[in-house]
């Protein structure tokens, strides 16, 4: 098959290439492409993000509802996020309902949201019980060249932050809008960075030809206080050995510190 | 140079084997100098060859062996067969019909059906395509009576036994054809279903002690106890 | 293949369930919920070949975690179009029985099961000679017939147990088990209030052989300190289960010998 063939000559000179620290766009082994973020582009949504990472496009919506709270967490608001890969963002996307890979992609960066309480689900309660808010996350894939995740979860969070929630008053256990808005009340800001192992190299944000011949991925999201909330390994057939998993902390530290300043100024 | 295990000990996959000048045999692998079992089974150290006699194996076709399979459907340009591989064996047409054999008037079902057994030998195989089997020989061809056995393929050996020495016990013992395909399915065909049953009975007891020593013995007595016990009932 | 039904959640843990309160979890002695220490495994037990169809299979208990996993190849790819030319494909299947957690679980997969089975198959590649068998699949089915907290982990030993089964080649056994944080102390094997109530679960496969973690998630808040003391409890747990399945993989082949006696 031609396509396995290209593969093989791709990955000799990616890795190649990676032997002496260089990739093939020039970059160092943790730098990240070129990012833009435009917050609040969709006005129907209550809140919006575009990001662009390098050629990878991300669009994501927040909009929000009222429900029902789930039964066994009565006070709190409910978080659903949902990935999808849209069909016109690559050629090896199919219509169709979310596979394996958006599944994965929406439920990583729900953890990273989710155990690192970005959001105050509490602050969500109207009537425990009975009623509460619900903040939907959609992701929408633009185009597919690599390090969705990422993305997904910068797009997410300033979406995020972008969201403003009507206000309201409490009538007869139904709600009544009021004038103005007000910010989505948010208590962290989380970040992750997703390694690429191929060959015995670590690198950061994949381009799809590197994602491509990747062996193994590593995502880690972090906190703003530095801890970390969730870690995902997935991406390939091959493996991470323990000393790998220490050094990809170390470097995780640091560059969710330095994304994490870019998402939330923007 | 370190040797981990002692002849026909078990060893599990990822068991280390041996260390430093040995040659991977069946069944393991070799990395970093070290040769580790990739299946369970009886190591076994042959010089420098370090192998093991996996416990259960599935068939792999090799060229030249003999197998039995089950056609599973047929095609303008031949047939599919189940072989018990990994990959589904072919039988071309023209490999059983003569030279001028044209599809649209050659009627392959009538020749083999869905469902059919057949005797084949294992003609090209790598694995990159399907094995390709023929029938052309003598004695090969589809199979009319008897009953199938199935054992796992890496007990052939043992009931084929030195030089045919345990089969050919086993033929005389319960006068019972045997036909023995490689990939782990025989074919008993005896005058009497007893005579079968008595065959059945003999190739299990192989199956079940392979290891074992004497087994030739210990069968031949098997068979004749039990042919007694029913005899004298 | 034994089904043994054992004792129903204790008082102390029903409570904890309802509250929700963390600091239950662990008593001022330092034990568990479910009598452990900190650093013990929950009591295992392990069975292989099983399930007469199949090619391979294997059962496990661990605590109450009740796993079963039938293995079918290498054979023929179906549908044609998820073969692959240079290598066999693992298609991997983890399924909750309804019965097998308190709320009876819709059959349907949800979004949790799609997401572990990628992660149990991406666990379980690197061990296979996958590229020997080019063109077919092998197809690994994990049922998990009564869940209590980390049936993932307890899934990939089952699973590797029922590849070895199948006479599948492979470079080494996949183990896994998970560490995490409850009531503040870092602990080893979490069962499914700890999981629910605690502070951070990561579960881990590895392949002691390679030095290869196969598998590794993390949910909750942890230090990247406290991240790496739980990947090391977990490895400990790792070692002392490998043990258990080199030991179910050799005793079936024991067995054969024992009936031969007869």
């Amino acid at each position: 098959m031609t396509s396995s063939i290209v593969v093989n000559v791709k990955k000799k000179r990616i890795t190649e290439l990676l032997a002496s620290g260089k990739r093939t766009d020039g970059r160092g082994l943790t730098d990240y492409r070129e990012i833009q973020i435009e917050s609040g582009v969709i006005e129907r949504a209550e809140g919006s993000a575009r990001v662009r990472l390098g050629k990878t496009e991300v669009l994501v919506g927040v909009k929000i509802a009222t429900g029902s709270p789930f039964e066994d967490v009565p006070d709190k608001g409910v978080l659903t996020v949902n990935a999808e890969l849209v069909p016109l963002a690559s050629p090896s996307f199919e219509p169709g309902p979310p596979g394996e890979d958006a599944v994965e992609l929406a439920r990583v960066v729900d953890r990273g949201i989710r155990e690192s309480k970005a959001i105050d689900l509490e602050t969500l309660c109207v009537e425990p019980g009975k009623l509460v808010f619900v903040v939907f996350v959609d992701i929408y894939i633009l185009n597919h060249d690599g390090n969705l995740i990422d993305a997904s979860t910068m797009a997410a969070l300033a979406a995020l932050i972008n969201t403003k929630m009507f206000k309201y008053t409490v009538e007869e256990g139904k709600i009544v809008k009021k004038p103005g808005y007000t910010p989505l009340p948010m208590t962290d800001y989380p970040i992750s960075v997703t390694f690429a192992k191929i060959g015995n190299k670590l690198i950061l944000d994949t381009w799809l030809d590197e994602e491509q011949v990747m062996d193994a991925r590593l995502t880690m999201t972090m906190t703003k206080d530095g801890n970390i909330c969730a870690i995902q390994k997935g991406g390939g057939s091959g493996y991470f050995t323990k000393e790998e998993i220490v050094e990809a902390t170390k470097i995780a530290t640091e560059k969710t510190a330095e994304l994490r300043k870019i998402v939330v100024k923007s | 140079m370190p040797l981990f295990y002692e002849k026909k000990q078990l060893v599990a996959p990822g068991d280390l084997l041996a260390e430093g000048d040995y040659v991977s045999g069946d069944s393991t692998y070799k990395e970093n100098g070290k040769i580790y079992a990739c299946r369970l089974g009886l190591v076994d150290y042959d010089g420098k060859r370090v192998h093991v006699v996996a416990l259960k194996a599935f068939y792999i076709p090799v060229p030249g062996d003999t197998v039995i399979g089950k056609v599973v459907e047929t095609m303008p340009s031949g047939w599919v067969i189940d072989i018990k591989a990994p990959h589904l064996g072919r039988l071309r047409a023209s490999d059983v019909v003569e030279r001028s054999f044209k599809p649209e008037t050659t009627d392959l079902p009538s020749i083999f059906d869905v469902g059919d057994l057949i005797i084949a030998n294992v003609v090209e195989y790598d694995r990159t395509r399907d094995p390709q089997l023929s029938v052309r020989e003598p004695g090969l061809g589809k199979i009319m009576r008897g009953q199938l056995v199935e054992v796992t393929p890496t007990k052939i050996p043992r009931i084929i036994g030195r030089q045919g020495s345990m089969v050919g016990m086993i033929k005389r013992e319960t006068g019972c054809q045997l036909t023995i395909g490689q990939n782990g399915l025989i074919l008993i065909s005896g005058r009497s279903p007893e005579d079968e049953r008595l065959a059945v009975m003999a190739i299990r007891k192989i199956e079940k002690e392979s290891h074992t020593s004497g087994l030739t013995d210990k069968v031949t007595e098997m068979i004749r106890k039990e042919r007694n016990a029913v005899e004298s009932k | 293949m034994q089904l043994k039904a054992n004792k129903k959640k204790t008082k102390r843990e029903r409570e904890t369930m309802t509250n929700k309160k963390t600091e239950t979890l662990i008593d001022k002695k330092g034990i568990r919920l479910d009598g452990r220490k900190v650093d013990e495994l929950r009591p295992v037990k392990m069975e292989v070949g099983v399930l007469p169809n199949a090619d391979g299979s294997a059962y496990l208990e661990q605590g109450r975690n009740k796993i079963l996993v039938g293995v079918y190849g290498p054979k023929e790819a179906h549908p044609r179009h998820i073969a692959r030319q240079d290598r066999a494909v693992i298609q991997c299947r983890y399924h909750m029985a309804p019965f097998s957690v308190d709320e009876r679980k819709s059959p349907a997969p949800s979004r949790r099961d799609v997401e572990l089975s990628k992660v149990i198959r991406e666990a379980l590649e690197p061990a296979v000679f996958l590229e020997y068998y080019p063109r077919t699949s092998i197809q690994v089915y994990i049922e998990i017939l009564q869940a209590d907290g980390g049936t993932r982990c307890a899934g990939i030993n089952t699973a590797a147990l029922a590849l070895a089964d199948a006479g599948i080649p492979m470079r080494d056994l996949v183990v896994a088990c998970a560490a995490g944080k409850v009531d503040g102390k870092l602990v080893v094997d979490l069962m499914d209030t700890e999981d629910k109530v605690g502070e951070a679960d990561v579960p881990v496969a590895f392949m002691p052989n390679l030095n290869a973690i196969t598998l590794l998630q993390m949910d909750g808040k942890l230090s990247p300190e406290e991240f790496e003391t739980a990947i090391n409890m977990a490895l400990d747990g790792c070692k002392q289960l490998y043990a258990v399945q080199k030991e179910a993989l050799k005793s079936k082949y024991v067995s054969v010998e024992e009936d031969k006696e007869e």
